[in-house]
């Protein structure tokens, strides 16, 4: 019974905007530290101490950037979309505030994939853009953000944007999978051109714990500038409020 | 007087298609828009039949899309205007039923339509008549799926103004496995080869937006009448 009602407590907790305030500012500079030391890590290790790749040489390296963004990219669509679940259905505004606030940190990573895929591909595929199942599908992806994005902004009452936002974000979360897989079938039925892949190549530990540490990093990175982005949510969407006035205050 | 669901249901489909009936301008200009996008193409392309041949279900397809997404946003407009949509909404019938009805007739008017001009366009970009009942029936399922999609697009930017190119900026991302598994079939079929898995496939996403899609537009419309 205890365990239970500790947890639902938290959750209902977690509705409330100055408790959230609260354990945002809390946590942010840790997230900072711990996102600094893992992405510290693994800048030296990977850039500077894993041996070079014996096909792609010392291009490889792009993947310690590349990786971790693409899987913060689809990552934070998905707690989007949790949080838009969360608030539409339980009408708990601290998670349109969530959504609102990792759109556009979503978005960045998505970008920031693109033009890392982009770049590394210049030496390895000879080109900056290939039509790429996982290319094609990360750039839909970003267009699926900026859907979300323009959406909410497109509303003069916020209260309405949020939530018609959030029910694009629970429609987009639907469709990821979809437009994932008809994208590689897409491709499997233009047979003949240059197939290039990103097979999951076996690595060595001394290749690997750096690109781990740094998916570590960025996650907590991501956490730390939600932790921010959610500050200036909450203060701006309470900003009638009382408890607003004394934070400020002090 | 209490009505059923599905007289309700087809009730509206009637209003709507009435509606659509005694504005024959209106019922024609997305087929216009879909044949004069398909001429661009070959103006564009000088006048290479092959290569025409080989963009063809492409250009039908993109074509297809953008004039089905043109009239989608008066799905709900002119009646979220004048009030009616509220009327509508307060009337005691699911605002599911309501939804429903409203995106059939849309796409009775504009996709079915699309579909029995597609054999002209069609010929004109050199698609062989084998071909054209895998066109006809990818066009047919796609349009549909498109049409639901759309009703939650159209829901959702009813309040928004000039929301015609948020609509287009919401629906196409969604709507792009339409266009790889539509035009996949038609291009297969051309080449002779089975389209049965891109068809299987239309109809899956088909089944998926005709039994969700509902619920989501309906949802949407309650967000924005609100």
């Amino acid at each position: 019974m205890t365990v239970e009602r500790i947890m639902w407590t938290w959750f209902y907790k977690l509705a409330s905007p100055p408790y959230v305030y609260g354990v945002a500012a809390a946590l942010m500079p840790w997230l900072f530290g711990i996102a600094a030391l893992a992405i510290g890590y693994g800048v030296v290790a990977g850039l500077a101490i894993a041996p070079p790749d014996y096909q792609q040489g010392e291009a490889f390296r792009m993947i310690y950037v590349h990786v971790p963004s693409a899987i913060l990219s689809v990552t934070i669509y998905t707690i989007m979309a949790c949080a838009s679940a969360v608030a539409l259905i339980w009408r708990i505004k601290v998670g349109h505030a969530v959504a609102a606030a990792s759109a556009p940190i979503g978005a960045s990573f998505t970008l920031l994939t693109l033009v890392t895929g982009s770049l590394w591909g210049r030496p390895m595929w000879g080109t900056y853009w290939a039509w790429d199942p996982r290319l094609t599908s990360e750039l839909i992806l970003l267009f699926l953000y900026v859907g979300v994005m323009s959406l909410r902004s497109a509303f003069e009452d916020p209260a309405r944007g949020d939530r018609a936002a959030a029910l694009l974000s629970v429609v987009g979360v639907v469709n990821v999978p979809i437009v994932h897989f008809s994208v590689v079938w897409w491709n499997s039925l233009h047979q003949g051109a240059t197939i290039v892949r990103l097979g999951a190549p076996k690595m060595p530990g001394s290749m690997l714990w750096p690109l781990l540490s740094m998916w570590l990093g960025f996650m907590l990175f991501y956490g730390a500038v939600l932790c921010i982005r959610l500050q200036g949510e909450v203060l701006n969407r309470e900003r009638q409020s009382a408890w607003v006035r004394e934070a400020i205050k002090s | 007087m209490s009505v059923g669901a599905w007289e309700a249901f087809l009730l509206i489909l009637q209003r709507e298609l009435r509606l659509s009936f005694r504005r024959p301008d209106q019922l024609l200009q997305p087929l216009v828009f879909f044949l004069i996008v398909t001429t661009l193409f070959p103006l564009g392309l000088s006048v290479q039949l092959s290569l025409l041949r080989d963009m063809a279900p492409a250009v039908l397809w993109v074509a297809a899309l953008l004039s089905s997404l043109l009239s989608l946003d008066s799905l709900f407009k002119s009646d979220a205007d004048d009030g009616t949509l509220e009327q509508l909404a307060l009337s005691g019938q699911g605002l599911t039923v309501i939804v429903a009805a409203k995106t059939v007739a849309h796409w009775l008017v504009t996709g079915l339509a699309l579909v029995l001009v597609s054999p002209i366009v069609g010929t004109a970009l050199g698609i062989p008549t084998t071909a054209f009942a895998t066109m006809l029936l990818s066009l047919g399922l796609g349009t549909l799926t498109l049409s639901w999609l759309g009703s939650i697009g159209a829901g959702l930017t009813i309040g928004v103004r000039r929301g015609n190119v948020l609509l287009s900026l919401i629906v196409l991302p969604l709507a792009m496995p339409l266009l790889i598994f539509g035009a996949g079939a038609t291009d297969r079929a051309i080449a002779g080869a089975s389209a049965a898995g891109a068809l299987y496939f239309l109809a899956a996403l088909c089944v998926l937006t005709c039994t969700l899609a509902p619920f989501a537009a309906a949802a949407a419309l309650r967000i924005t009448l609100e």
